[in-house]
């Protein structure tokens, strides 16, 4: 990758972490957390979006940002109450927001109209006309209109006023580093009242041995206005760290010793330009330092110069493009800091909370790759020395132990590191709530909790479209109408809500709503005219719930917006399985249901059985298996030709020998000579399923076939046991759909092993 | 398989090995290392030449007996086996041979072509015939030793 595109990789990146940042406080906001800390961040989180933004030319998403800014400001600032309309306008824009950062990013079109609208709509929250004038500029005007004007020595005490304020404003390297730019500060300063801004120079090396990422100037600002100090301070608020400011009454503070700053040697290295004297129209500031160009445009500038300058000590200001001396940015290179930019060290204050690395994860994957092959090693070197009996030599023994600890420990932490909060995948949900919520005319409430619980990173990834369809179902199926609620004597705003948890090793999120629960006469009514079961059928509680896991079953009546997308829950069920995972549900009428999960926390590792099968060593998958059993003669019938069926509890489910399915062996076991496992495969199909014997359970690594050779029928995937040699991971599905007792055959499977994905 | 071995540069050095009383050779640039045989895993519905699965720190890594899959008859394998492990494109193939007999440096114009008289088996992974002081040494291209993706009959 380029290095340009890596900078904005990142840019999109912390733009995710920034969205969240933003829609987390919003949510906070809208609960009536509406302190400071909170409103900040949430203003933090556009600002900086923004300035990304601009940084990249990213016009659409810029002038966007900067609406919800100054929105946001006014909130901030007081001035706008954060009523709930109020906050469901500020939700919807920073949905807005986050569509705009993703057609940045995928370079695609952004939805025009929503975002003009939604921009008036809070254009006209703010309506003081200011939002106006801000919203209507463009920062992209070139260097060509900017009319620094160079002049000799500049600042004369009579030209300050007698009444306002003197600002002493020094921003240091890291303040352009994180994208903050001097001019729009200088902008906000200079919607307070007239200012007149001098900006010393001097210390501005020869151009050739500019740094473009340092910084070299210090701006000195005149303002009139009745604002406190603390207005002003605020404008500063988010760069305070990075620059030195000083803050002053300019009555109090005659021609002496910060001002004198500003007035330059004679030296022609420094050169004061007046930026421009501001008149006090109120609506004049914002247009008028809009003509300022941000400074990436002029780090631009100043870099190309600097190429063409052949002679490194030009004691005369060099012109560049039209314009003068102007300042100077660094945008994405914190470690760039120039050598005159004072202690570096301010802006790392914020940095020891949760100090966090972007890491490439096929650098992760290998590490736990060598980790599990160093776990081997470790059980075979354990081995060995037990055979060559020096167990008991000395220390040998204890030095084992140690090993075998530390190796376990170096385990967990590797496996940690792909670990993560269900927060990422948690955080999506409110905004399709919001979606779905409008399009059913329903009030939803989400509540969530345990969003800190944490779980490999593949599982996070693939839980997101089962939650995402549980809640829309939830939503558009559980929650009655509006009308309904109330008649039920419930409140009218529906709750949903999310829960996540870890319990004996595995994550449970459940996802529980108070509406009707399931209606079961409609359910079964509807199984039987799909005929999924007879007509006859005598079915508990539980049974009937789960009917709605069928394939081909829906109790939409109607087809909706929300639900037509020909996906049921036979699906969420199917993705949740292919997770090695479970789902069941609990429902009580009128009290609302509740769907449970229940998945493992990392795919890299499975909870199996080991068992062997005619000389062969393999792994089924806990997840797969619902008892073992001991299979008498008599329960055994056998159906045509050679096709098995066992009697269980009434039921006749099918036999299937494994030895004979992969092709180790031709003629079948006798069933009661061998050992069964009752097994559930997707779609709630069951099979028995024979082995030779068991021998334990134990958590083994999955390791990819497909990397090195092909995918295998009726396997999922391989992984090492503790001798060294490989083992084969059952693939439950393919062995169960076998319906007859036939070998697998390279045609006959799905083409894709539910589990080969997760090596 | 039909692409130079070498980009026509003179002096690569290739590996040659024995299988029965044959001798073959690949480009040194495809082999990763060469280890001693271990028991492999058998797998499910593999054609007769894939001895099975053994494990390479961590990764799964098929095993090609190489007679089989030229059509000579196999043997069992033992511990004065040798398995040369290959990467073929992003994959890494094992190869069970009988030793690693030389390492030769290449005259690519000495490799004369495969003459009529081998099967079309042969001649899938034969690239040409290299004459070392005497010998006949087969020059191997690697690109079609493992099964393809298409249907394999049980």
């Amino acid at each position: 990758m380029d290095p340009m595109a890596a900078i904005r990789e990142t840019f999109f990146q912390e733009c995710e972490e920034q969205l969240s940042e933003l829609e987390g406080g919003l949510m906070r906001m809208e609960t009536g957390e509406t302190d400071q800390e909170t409103v900040n961040a949430v203003f933090r989180a556009v600002h900086s979006i923004k300035g990304g933004a601009g940084a990249f030319g990213l016009e659409d998403l810029v002038r966007f940002a900067h609406v919800f800014e100054t929105t946001l400001d006014q909130v901030r600032a007081g001035r706008l109450d954060p009523s709930a309309s109020t906050m469901r306008l500020m939700l919807r824009a920073s949905d807005a927001l986050a569509d705009l950062v993703r057609c940045a990013r995928e370079g695609t079109m952004p939805d025009e109209a929503q975002t003009t609208s939604l921009a008036a709509a809070l254009k006209a929250l703010t309506n003081d006309g200011m939002a106006e004038g801000i919203g209507a500029e463009d920062d992209d005007d070139g260097l060509g209109d900017l009319n620094f004007l160079p002049l000799a020595v500049a600042v004369e005490q009579e030209t300050m006023p007698d009444a306002g304020w003197v600002i002493t404003f020094r921003p240091l390297a890291a303040l352009y580093a994180n994208a903050n730019e001097a001019a729009l500060l200088l902008r906000e300063v200079g919607m307070l009242g007239p200012v007149s801004v001098t900006v010393d120079t001097s210390s501005l090396p020869d151009f050739g041995d500019l740094d473009p990422e340092g910084a070299y100037l210090t701006w000195t600002i005149m303002l009139q206005t009745d604002c406190d100090e603390a207005a002003i301070r605020a404008a500063f608020e988010f760069v305070e760290d990075d620059c030195d400011l000083v803050i002053s009454r300019a009555a109090d503070r005659p021609a002496e010793a910060g001002l004198v700053q500003v007035r330059p040697d004679e030296d022609a290295a420094g050169v004061v330009a007046d930026v421009r004297v501001l008149d006090g129209d109120e609506a004049a500031p914002a247009s008028s330092f809009a003509d300022i160009p941000s400074d990436a445009d002029v780090l631009a500038i100043i870099r190309k110069a600097q190429e063409s300058v052949s002679a490194p000590h030009d004691d005369r200001p060099v012109a560049v493009g039209g314009g003068a001396v102007a300042p100077v940015a660094a945008q994405s290179r914190p470690e760039a800091r120039g050598g005159t930019d004072g202690p570096a060290s301010r802006s790392d204050s914020g940095a020891a909370v949760g100090a966090t690395i972007r890491v490439d994860l096929d650098r992760v994957d290998r590490l736990i790759d060598l980790v599990g092959e160093l776990v081997i090693n470790e059980a075979m070197l354990s081995q060995r020395v037990m055979e060559a009996g020096l167990a008991r030599a000395s220390g040998v023994a204890a030095a084992l132990d140690e090993l075998e600890h530390l190796t376990r420990e170096i385990q967990d932490s590797v496996m940690a590191i792909r670990a993560q909060p269900v927060r990422s995948v948690f955080q999506r949900m409110p905004r399709l709530v919001r979606e779905v919520a409008a399009m059913t005319g329903k009030q939803v409430r989400l509540l969530t909790d345990g969003e800190g619980t944490e779980v490999d990173k593949t599982v996070i990834e693939r839980i997101a479209d089962p939650l995402t369809h549980m809640i829309r179902n939830a939503i558009d199926h559980g929650l009655e109408p509006t009308e309904a609620r109330v008649a039920a004597g419930k409140p009218e705003e529906g709750v949903v809500k999310l829960t996540a948890l870890h319990r004996s090793g595995r994550i449970v999120i459940e996802v529980a709503d108070d509406g009707a629960g399931i209606d079961r006469e409609r359910v079964k009514a509807k199984a039987i005219e799909k005929g999924l079961i007879a007509p006859d059928a005598q079915l508990n509680d539980e049974e009937t719930d789960n009917l709605i896991f069928l394939p081909g079953f829906s109790t939409a009546s109607t087809v909706s917006d929300i639900s037509g997308r020909g996906v049921g829950m036979d699906v969420v069920r199917r993705s949740v399985q292919s997770l090695g995972g479970r789902i069941s549900i609990a429902s009580r009428p009128g009290a609302g249901s509740t769907f449970t999960l229940s998945l493992p926390l990392t795919l890299a590792v499975l909870d199996g059985m080991v068992v062997s099968v005619a000389g062969h060593t393999l792994i089924v998958p806990l997840s797969a298996i619902i008892e073992t059993l001991q299979p008498q003669a008599a329960t055994v019938h056998t159906l045509g030709m050679d096709a098995r069926v066992v009697a269980m509890r009434g039921r006749y489910i099918p036999l299937v020998d494994v030895s004979v399915a992969l092709g180790y062996r031709d003629a079948p076991l006798d069933a009661d000579k061998s050992v069964a496992l009752l097994v559930e495969g997707e779609g709630g199909v069951r099979a028995v399923l024979i082995v030779d014997a068991i021998q334990g359970q134990r958590q083994v690594v999955i390791k990819s076939l497909e990397a090195n050779y092909r995918a295998v029928p009726g396997i999922a995937a391989a992984t090492v046991m503790g001798d060294g040699r490989v083992a084969l991971i059952l693939d439950v599905d393919a062995i169960v759909s076998v319906t007859r007792t036939e070998r697998l055959r390279g045609d006959g499977l799905r083409a894709e092993p539910t589990l080969s994905q997760a090596g | 398989m039909n692409e130079p071995l070498t980009n026509g540069a003179e002096g690569r050095e290739l590996i040659a090995f024995r299988v029965g009383q044959q001798e073959f050779c690949v480009n040194i640039m495809a082999v990763r290392e060469i280890r001693g045989w271990t028991a492999a895993t058998a797998l499910p519905q593999a054609p007769r030449y894939i001895c099975g699965v053994i494990n390479l720190r961590g990764a799964v890594l098929p095993i090609v007996d190489f007679a089989v899959r030229l059509g000579l008859p196999g043997s069992a394998p033992t511990a004065r086996h040798v398995i040369i492990v290959t990467q073929i494109h992003n994959q890494q193939v094992g190869l069970l041979v009988d030793a690693v007999s030389d390492i030769l440096t290449l005259n690519e114009s000495a490799i004369q072509p495969t003459p009529d008289v081998a099967s079309d088996l042969v001649k899938a992974f034969v690239r040409g015939l290299l004459p070392v002081d005497g010998r006949m040494i087969s020059v191997i291209s690697l690109d079609h030793i493992l099964p393809t993706e298409e249907r394999q009959a049980a």
